[in-house]
């Protein structure tokens, strides 16, 4: 709209400039800061008055002198979009890394995405089988879910989300798919591992890559998942794609939203990060999702760390709060030697009931996976009675829970990092595991399928 | 000053205007696309508006519109089935208009003009009526919807018709005033009634933990806070789909998107089991789901509560249920700290405590202006944060409700639904009730709840010791404690919300699982004497039977006839 360019910094503070006496300029729009050097940087405005408009600058503030000119464009940030995109590598700002040519934009949309009406929403239900069992047999992931990975620092999220990614399919058969991957202000060489593996496995091709790293700048953080997240509806509601986004590390995205909110002087909520951090975290988990009368979708794995492994910490604690359930990978569980280190009893997901049973993955699922729960839930307790009393004070009831636990972890739970175990296998494994239990004990299944089902039954036929 | 001013500053949801001088709480419409907001706060000549839509792009300078009106919700047919926004906007409506997703700048009334709906008057030309009184009917969806004298008007009916009429055609003229079937009522205040009376009946959800247990009233107050995932939003939409009210008002505040889409894909399939008719008939869903803007999820409660109060000055029991308050509060935090006010605990603005004690004070059984008894049961879900219940929002809510219904995150990890905590949970209620259940149940319901209650305090005694020495050391008669109580949790008390047959567990049901496993308890302690080990008890195939009945779909004739062959099976185990 307007071309001209004010020098009226009258302030730098952290990510913010604040700019005084300019012509009215909207709320979100873009602006432009000029370095003396000649470089320019971009940023957004957050606050505007008649008197002082406060700019938030995406690449951070470093080398910006109060003579610096400042240009406001007239529109809210949009970011190009094309089907070309698909195989690229794109900073987190979506500037190309890769050497390869400019975007050529088949659209332009804007980036703080609009909400999904509810009532056009469309139920998600259909089954995607990741080829973990914890996952399928117990957490049972569904096209349109957005299911994080809560970890730790040194826990193995990354090997699990790739194999996730690697081996996601869905069982009636091949589709137009894509992955979106986001990572923010994770080191490069997290980075490197991931486009290895991608190039390993040709998934590239397939794949749009933002990269946001551990010494690019912190704010430019805070819109690396909303272009991710606008490619991804592109890619799912105008080309019709099943997209896969997985976006890495959540918590650095947090710390930079704190970041600003401190250089704001804005009043601290939980641990200094934002009062309104639960509604910003939700603008980009619910970006997820199935449309009516569409024949793409958004599936989001987000990951982030626990700090301290702490899940009451405000990071995993609003992400629980928005997110359709939860991976938690667990500590002890690596201590014990076991991959995936997935703690099925704190995850959850809560789109399972939608996606499982006759005609999705197997009549008993349901009743299965609830029974594994209880037994594996009750197994783990006498473990620290156990360690009190000894085995020997053990009923023989208790004995076999407790058995049944260690087996879970050491035949359910754990799998090798390329193995790709099918619905079937996961589930038999199931019944496998629970047929060391007295039969009296599987209250939580129908007689007709454990007459289908159980191993002892299967054996006679 | 005039209607008109312009903006001065926008800051997110929070913009300041100049130029107008309306009263607090009114619509004004702010810039060029005349979003909507309401006037939060006067300093000087400066008015601050917090705007129920995304501001992006405003700029100070654009015009300004004071409504002179505050916020009001549209009241009279064609309220049930609906889907709203917080701002009582149809979504429907708003698909229409500008597609999947909710762009803004687009106005949609509550009530659709277009409908006609066949009015038959109750009251004559010449007769006398006063405010509230109802003066025709209508037949709507799962009810006969009552058209009252709106608030505010009386006197002689000088003109009344009988006929078809949209909802802003005039049906009557009152007192010299017209009288349409719809009338508007600002959210933010409480319709009128004549007196409160105390709650005397329980609302019935056919889930067992919370009848027997924990029982709320129609009329009553109750909060289920709980950590994320331990079954807030079930629980509510059990509620909603099972209780015994006539008309259901579910709020989804700052939720789920795909949690709105499930209630609206399983809830016109599903039917009432008083009506028969299809749940989405009686209900009105209010979804202003976390990503869509805060300040109309501040607004969305009141909203809602607006249209419960409506419908219970017809005389009828509404259940309003809301998910979560706790992010209403935040829309209230997010708001106060962009006005920096001096924030309270947490940074929530002072007011918070005033605020959730005015919201469910709105609830309760009352006598309506036109003399009809109708009660408002209010349920917040409250999420707080790390699952600490001493934080404000949570400790503010249970100052005033009378229902506690607390999730355990423990429980929950041991798939024990509903994760109800059965030692920490009360009902202030409950002895008042007892009399009802009596009545109505079996003469000896309250006694035999005493005893299950009595049962889980025994036993979470004895887990203390069993977690020192381990249960082999414990003598019989406790062991026995053990088994039974441990058939309390898992028969009675655990509720597949899922499964078609044990979703919904009417009194006479839970009365007869209760009774069955109290005489099994009988039973049990007689054979112990008898020196039977409790081992064999525990795998008895009759408690077995028990345990999976509720899941039977022929469960009535199931449970009558373990009641029949019990004695015998525990004669047949022999002993001394
Ligand atoms: N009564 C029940 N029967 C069976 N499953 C249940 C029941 N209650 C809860 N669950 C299980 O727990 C999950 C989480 O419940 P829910 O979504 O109600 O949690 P919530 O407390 O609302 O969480 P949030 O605060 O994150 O919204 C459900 O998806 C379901 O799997
Ligand atoms: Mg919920």
């Amino acid at each position: 709209m307007t071309s001209k360019e004010y020098r009226s910094i009258t302030q730098i503070a952290g990510p913010l400039v604040f700019v005084e006496r300019t012509e009215p300029v909207g709320y979100n729009e873009l602006a432009m800061v000029a370095l003396p050097d000649g470089s320019e940087r971009m940023g957004q405005v957050l606050d505007s008055s008649d008197e002082i408009v406060v700019i938030q600058m995406f690449e951070g503030t470093t080398g910006i002198p109060k003579t610096a000119g400042v240009k406001f464009l007239g529109e809210t940030m949009k970011m190009p979009v094309s089907r070309d995109m698909l195989g690229r590598i794109l900073s987190g700002s979506g500037k190309p890394l890769d050497g390869g040519p400019a975007i050529v934009p088949e659209d332009r949309l804007e980036i703080i995405g609009a909400a999904i009406n509810p009532w056009a929403r469309d139920n998600p239900q259909e089954f995607i089988q990741t080829g973990i069992s914890t996952i399928d047999g117990m957490n049972t992931l569904v096209r349109g879910q957005k299911l994080p990975i809560f970890s730790a620092s040194g826990l193995p999220h990354n090997e699990i989300a790739l194999q996730i990614a690697r081996q996601a399919k869905v069982l009636s058969g091949a589709e137009d798919f894509a992955v979106v991957f986001a990572a923010m202000g994770i080191t490069n060489e997290e980075a490197q591992y991931f486009m290895r593996d991608f190039e390993r496995t040709g998934a590239l091709k397939r794949a749009v890559v933002f990269l946001n790293l551990a010494d690019d700048p912190a704010i430019e953080r805070i819109i690396t998942p909303k272009l991710a997240l606008t490619t991804a509806e592109y890619l799912a509601f105008t080309l019709d794609m099943h997209v896969l986004v997985i976006l890495t590390d959540l918590t650095n995205y947090c710390e930079a939203l704190r970041q600003i909110g401190a250089a704001r002087e804005e009043v601290p909520g939980r641990r200094g990060y934002p009062g309104y951090m639960y509604t910003d975290l939700a603008s980009i988990y619910e970006r997820a999702g199935r449309i009516k009368g569409k024949k793409g979708s958004i599936t989001q794995i987000p990951i982030l760390s626990m700090p301290g492994d702490d899940i009451t910490h405000p990071i995993p604690d609003l992400t629980g709060y928005i997110t359709e359930g939860q991976i938690v990978a667990k500590r002890e569980l690596v201590r014990a030697g076991i991959y995936p280190p997935i703690d099925v009893g704190s995850s959850l997901s809560r789109l399972m009931n939608e996606g499982i049973g006759k005609g999705r993955t197997r009549e008993d699922h349901k009743a299965v996976s609830d029974q594994c729960y209880a037994a594996y839930a009750e197994g783990r307790d006498l473990r620290g009675l156990v360690a009190i009393v000894g085995k020997e004070a053990l009923s023989e009831r208790d004995r076999k829970f407790l058995e049944f636990a260690d087996e879970f972890e050491r035949r359910l739970v754990q799998q090798g990092r390329e193995e790709d175990r099918s619905i079937e296998t996961t589930l038999d494994l199931m019944w496998e595991l629970l047929a060391s239990l007295d039969e009296r004990q599987l209250t939580r299944i129908d007689r007709k399928y454990i007459e289908k089902y159980h191993p002892k039954y299967r054996k006679k036929e | 000053m005039g209607k008109e001013g312009v903006i001065y500053r926008v800051a997110g949801p929070v913009v300041t205007a100049v130029g107008i001088s309306p009263r607090m709480y009114d619509v004004i419409l702010v810039g060029k696309e005349q979003l909507m907001g309401e006037v939060i706060k006067i300093v000087g000549d400066k008015t601050i508006v917090q705007v129920y839509e995304d501001t992006s792009g405003v700029r100070p300078g654009e015009k300004v519109v004071d409504t002179g009106q505050p916020l009001v919700a549209e009241l009279g047919p064609g309220l049930l089935s609906s889907v709203y926004d917080g701002i009582q906007r149809p979504l429907p409506v708003l698909r229409d208009r500008m597609g999947d997703f909710i762009e803004r700048g687009v106005s949609a009334p509550g009530l659709d003009r277009s409908l006609k709906w066949p009015f038959t008057p109750v009251v004559k030309k010449g007769d006398t009526v006063a405010e509230g009184q109802v003066i025709g009917t209508v037949p709507e969806r799962a009810i006969t919807h009552k058209v009252m004298v709106p608030p505010g008007i009386g006197g002689k009916v000088d003109m009344i018709k009988e006929g078809e009429f949209t909802v802003d055609e005039v049906v009557a003229v009152i007192g010299g005033k017209e009288v349409r079937m719809m009338q508007k009522w600002p959210v933010r205040r409480g319709r009128p009634f004549a007196r409160k009376m105390a709650p005397e009946e329980p609302l019935i959800t056919g889930q067992r933990v919370l009848d027997t247990l924990f029982p709320l009233t129609k009329g009553g107050t109750g909060a289920i806070p709980g950590g994320f995932g331990t079954g807030k939003t079930v629980t509510q939409q059990q509620l909603a789909k099972w209780s015994d009210a006539e008309i259901v008002v579910y709020i989804g505040c700052g939720e789920r998107g795909n949690e709105m889409t499930e209630v609206l894909t399983s809830f016109p399939e599903l039917t009432d089991p008083k009506t028969g008719k299809p749940l989405m008939n009686r209900t009105v869903l209010i979804a202003n789901t976390s990503n869509m803007p805060v300040a109309a999820r501040e607004a969305s409660v009141y909203t809602g509560m607006t249209i419960a109060e409506y419908f219970r000055d017809m005389g009828l029991n509404v259940s309003l249920m809301a998910d979560s308050t706790s992010r209403w509060a935040e829309a209230m935090r997010e708001i106060s700290s962009r006005l920096e006010e001096m924030p309270g605990e947490e940074g929530y603005p002072a007011y918070l405590s005033a605020r959730l004690s005015e919201f469910y004070e709105r609830a309760g059984r009352v006598v309506s202006l036109s003399g009809e008894t109708g009660s408002i049961s209010v349920v917040g879900a409250v999420s707080p944060p790390g699952g600490d219940l001493s934080e404000p929002v949570t400790q503010g809510t249970l100052r005033i409700v009378r229902v506690f219904w607390a999730l355990d995150t423990k429980l929950r990890e041991r798939r024990h639904f509903p994760a109800i905590n059965w030692l920490t949970s009360y009902s202030l209620y409950s002895g008042q009730l007892d009399g009802w259940y009596r009545q109505n149940v079996a003469e000896d319901f309250p006694a035999l709840r005493n005893w299950a209650i009595g049962l889980l305090q025994k036993e979470a005694e004895l887990q203390e010791i069993v977690q020192l020495v381990g249960s082999d050391a414990l003598p019989d008669e406790q062991k026995l404690t053990l088994e039974i109580s441990r058939m309390v949790r898992e028969i009675f008390l655990q509720q597949n919300a899922y499964h078609p047959v044990d979703t919904y567990s009417p009194m006479s049901r839970q009365y007869t699982f209760l009774k069955l496993i109290n005489r099994f308890a009988t039973n049990a302690a007689k054979a112990v004497e008898n020196e039977v080990p409790v081992e064999t008890i525990a795998n008895m195939e009759l408690r077995n039977r028990l345990a999976k009945s509720k899941f039977e779909e022929n469960i009535e004739e199931e449970l009558k006839a373990i009641a029949e062959t019990m004695d015998k099976e525990f004669e047949a185990l022999g002993g001394k």
